[in-house]
């Protein structure tokens, strides 16, 4: 192809679909629309889960019904109708062995690429694949084992081990932190934990997939990892969706604990269905994700974010024990009619604590994509260290990009940096390019490529091929 | 219709006494359905309006038969404000400004928001407007000064100002707000400024009240196509000083800047939003706000620059540098940028430290004194921005200052 022109691209860009817009045909077990305490009391009984978990559930649904929706975030959509959706959905078969999981839903994984035996045999990587909310396969568990590591989906660690998930659940995102985090407390389905005992190394990549199947069904996940002293594991975390008219509310929670000298990597790829060219249906992202660093701990957050209709997340890191270190590295594409409202918090509170803020936005057809991070240095973070670049890259004159940075210090011992930059591609640039012989594309291609690098390279390998599969759909075949 | 009345807004205007005709007693009825915004109110996150809203202010004084303004003047043409009231027997000025002061009780051309709390109270309680307007194509080079006196301890100074630079006129206004001598003093001050097409028009503010004064400033700025229009702050002293300047970029080819040099110190607080609104294509805008702190100073800046759908080919910068000189001074910076064109270069920056010690060591070790280095440091940190003040008076005004409130030569 010669001569491919911005022009072209925004064209292509108009008609791109969502690739990964199918539907598994499985039975599913459904609980009726609506939130009550009796819902609450069902879910709660179905998953057989001990008395002190109800009573946090009950607790945090008192919580959110005196709790009002947020408006403060740089987003418009239609408020979801709470009493509209139904709060829990399994699939009804269940699972004794792999050999045992219904086909059906093993060629979809096929179609995601990540097929769980391809995965064993090549990549080494234990994927606890998530459909809608119920664990139905873990692998390498074995292994995982003998290490002492725990890694299973919620429901099971809640029965097999209930004193861990009580000590550390919500002890990083409390009940009554925001409306949505109280509302996934009182109803979350299932999701990971994964713990790491003391002085391990997690030899392979924890992953999971989630996916959200079932018509009308919200989809709270929960996520719980410890690092305990000395460990180290990188968790992966991705998401695909199939094509749906109405929107669909996504309400997950993560916490992440990373004990004195533990590290914790945290990746993620989201790729929820983000409605199609018209702004119609999509997945609304509403997600509270923050972890809590203690004594010189790390916890590094890097994400590409393609899908959803509407995002609004903020991964955080708490730097409470001295010398810590927090970093968060993220993507964020959004086409069409997408609305993006994410960034980070970095809350300074130990004495020299660290933290890396990289944010690059690339927005395209209609969306409007926002940074909004907040950098807290409290009072007795001594030394405290900060730097943030945030970046917004412009495709179309339909476009928005927007800075919200709110930088707090309260120690003059701080040193902090921000910076910020917004402009559409250089036309200098793509000059220069096709002067040494580029075509246009390739032009727009190398461009946009070497300023998303900076993130794509801090995930872990097998996550970065799919980073670049899932940034080549959204923006077509400028990504080369 | 019920209208809920806020507390504390009758409580507020009961101690004033609002002038007597329709108009301003429509504004005070509207002010009552509007209460005090606080920190839950993200315009105002950072800044506590307690002291404003529970302190107990008056309007009424004695007027001081002579006022000793000398030695804040730098230029001999000006107009004296006294308490918010003009005094046009001490008040100085030519024919080159064209010069209204009317009473505040006719509709004026003064556009405020009205659901402002602090300029629909400006609006109900104003005793003076004053309406200044510089005469097409006329360059004057004497800026007219603006003394603003607040001398009665907890008197309210509701000041209104009008601004009209007309086509392809050149102008100056400086306005000054230093020397007040009585304590816990509230200037609630208003400000409108037209610049129309071709015209320059700089304002220099000078903001050194007494440290127990408290300042808010609405300020709304509209720009015509190929103006110029250059705001530059320099505050030293205020227990709370907040400054709105809202400035709507209307016509093509328009260059804004606005600078800001806050030093201060003790338990003063000083608050600086700025809102630039580009709503057409191929305009400049700079900003640059400096804050230095020390002591219990806390300073905040927020800074928003908004380029909207079709307003292509804008270049916007935006930069804001803090040093905090003690351990219990904090600043809190919000640069934002909300872009909805493409073809624009759009940045800011937000660093926040402290002085280098290398090059306060280097300097030691050229035989200056640690104290001596440091002032060297600040003065250059700042210097950036004084620069732009460009009138001499008005700079030598700043350094006397200086040497004044914080002992510093530059």
């Amino acid at each position: 192809m010669s001569g491919y022109t911005e022009e072209e691209l925004k064209e292509e860009l108009k008609d791109q679909e969502y690739k990964f817009g199918f539907t598994t045909d499985i039975e599913s077990e459904k609980i009726p629309a609506g939130l009550s305490e009796e819902v609450v009391r069902m879910i709660s009984a179905k998953k057989n889960e001990p008395e002190w978990l109800l009573e946090y559930r009950l607790n945090a649904l008192r919580v959110w019904m005196e709790m009002t929706e947020p408006e403060w975030a740089h987003v418009k959509y239609e408020k979801p109708d709470f009493q509209n959706i139904s709060y829990f959905s399994a699939p009804k078969k269940q699972y004794e062995s792999w050999e045992d999981v219904d086909p059906e839903m093993k060629a979809t994984m096929d179609k995601l690429g990540i097929s769980l035996d391809e995965q064993k045999k090549l990549t080494g990587v234990a994927v606890d694949f998530v459909m809608d909310s119920v664990s139905v396969a873990t692998s390498f568990k074995e292994k995982l084992s003998e290490l002492g590591i725990i890694f299973s989906s919620f429901s099971e660690a809640v029965q097999n081990h209930p004193e861990l998930v009580r000590k550390y659940l919500g002890t990083v995102v409390p009940t009554q932190d925001n409306f949505y985090a109280a509302l996934n407390s009182a109803v979350f389905s299932d999701g990971s934990f994964c713990y790491i005992p003391k002085g391990v190394k997690c030899p392979m990549e924890l992953s999971t997939y989630f996916r959200i199947n079932e018509s009308g069904t919200g989809q709270f996940e929960r996520t719980l990892v410890v690092a305990d002293e000395g460990s180290y594991v990188s968790y992966l975390e991705g998401c695909t969706a199939p094509m749906r008219d109405e929107n669909q509310l996504h309400a997950a929670v993560v916490e992440l604990i990373a004990l004195d000298n533990a590290e914790i990597k945290y990746s993620t790829v989201q790729n929820w269905f983000p409605g199609d060219k018209d702004g119609k249906g999509g997945i609304f992202n509403f997600v509270t994700k923050r972890g809590m660093c203690h004594t010189n701990s790390k916890i590094s957050w890097t994400q590409v974010e393609t899908g959803s209709a509407v995002t609004w997340k903020y991964p955080s890191c708490i730097l409470k024990g001295d010398n810590s270190i927090g970093e968060f590295y993220s993507v964020a594409v959004t086409n069409n009619y997408q609305q993006a409202d994410t960034g980070t918090k970095m809350i300074h509170l130990g004495k020299n604590t660290k933290s890396t803020v990289i944010s690059k936005g690339i927005s395209a057809g209609q969306s409007q994509n926002s940074y909004r991070g907040l950098i807290q240095i409290a009072k007795k973070a001594e030394n405290a260290r900060n730097f943030t670049q945030c970046d917004s890259l412009l495709m179309t004159d339909r476009c928005g990009a927007h800075t919200f940075p709110y930088i707090e210090c309260a120690n003059n011992s701080a040193k902090l940096e921000h910076e910020a930059t917004t402009s559409k591609i250089g036309e200098d640039q793509i000059f220069y390019c096709q002067q040494r012989g580029l075509s246009e594309e390739k032009a727009i291609g190398l461009i946009v490529n070497g300023y998303v690098k900076e993130v794509l390279n801090k995930l872990p390998m097998e996550f970065a091929v799919e980073a670049q599969k899932l940034l080549a759909i959204s923006l077509e075949n400028s990504v080369g | 219709m019920t209208t809920v009345i806020s507390e504390k807004t009758d409580h507020f205007l009961s101690q004033l006494s609002i002038p007597e005709n329709s108009f301003q007693l429509a504004a005070a009825e509207r002010a009552l359905q509007l209460d005090f915004p606080t920190t839950r109110d993200e315009y105002w996150k950072y800044t506590r309006l307690s002291k404003i809203s529970k302190g107990a202010f008056t309007d009424s004084f004695e007027q001081k038969e002579k006022l000793d303004i000398e030695d804040q003047l730098v230029s001999n043409e000006f107009i004296v404000i006294e308490n918010g009231i003009v005094r046009e027997d001490i008040s100085q000025y030519q024919k080159d400004y064209k010069i209204e002061i009317s009473d505040a009780s006719s509709p004026k051309t003064l556009k405020v928001n009205s659901s402002d709390i602090f300029s629909t109270i400006n609006r109900a309680a104003a005793i003076h407007n004053v309406k200044i307007t510089i005469g097409a194509n006329k360059v004057i080079d004497t800026p007219l000064q603006i003394v603003y006196l607040n001398h009665s301890d907890r008197i309210i100074s509701n000041t209104q100002l009008e601004i009209n630079a007309e086509k392809s006129s050149k102008s100056t206004i400086v306005i000054t707000n230093i020397g007040n001598e009585g304590k816990e003093s509230f200037n609630n001050h208003v400000m409108t400024v037209d610049v129309a097409e071709n015209a320059h028009l700089t304002i220099n503010k000078i903001q050194a009240g007494n440290p127990s004064n408290y300042n808010i400033s609405t300020e709304e700025i509209e720009q015509d196509q190929n103006s110029t229009f250059k705001i530059n702050t320099v505050t030293l002293k205020g227990a709370l000083v907040r400054n709105n300047i809202n400035i709507a970029v209307n016509g093509q080819n328009c260059e804004t800047h606005m600078n800001g040099a806050i030093v201060t110190k003790e338990k003063q607080h000083i608050d600086n939003h700025t809102f630039v609104d580009h709503k057409v294509s191929n305009c400049f805008s700079n900003e640059n706000y400096k804050y230095v702190l020390e002591g219990k100073a806390t300073g905040v800046f927020n800074g928003r620059v908004v380029v909207r759908q079709d307003a292509q080919v804008i270049n916007a910068y935006q930069n804001n540098g803090n040093i905090l000189l003690s351990d219990h001074a904090s600043i809190n910076s919000k640069p934002e940028l909300e872009i909805y064109a493409d073809d624009v270069k759009c940045s800011h920056g937000s660093t926040t430290g402290q002085l280098d010690e290398n090059a306060i060591f280097y300097l030691q070790a050229r035989g200056i004194a640690k104290e001596n280095a440091k002032k060297l440091l600040v003065a250059a940190f700042i210097g950036e921005v004084i620069e732009e003040i460009e009138h001499e008076g008005t700079i030598s005004l700043i350094h006397r200052l200086f040497k004044e409130v914080h002992n510093w030569d530059f």
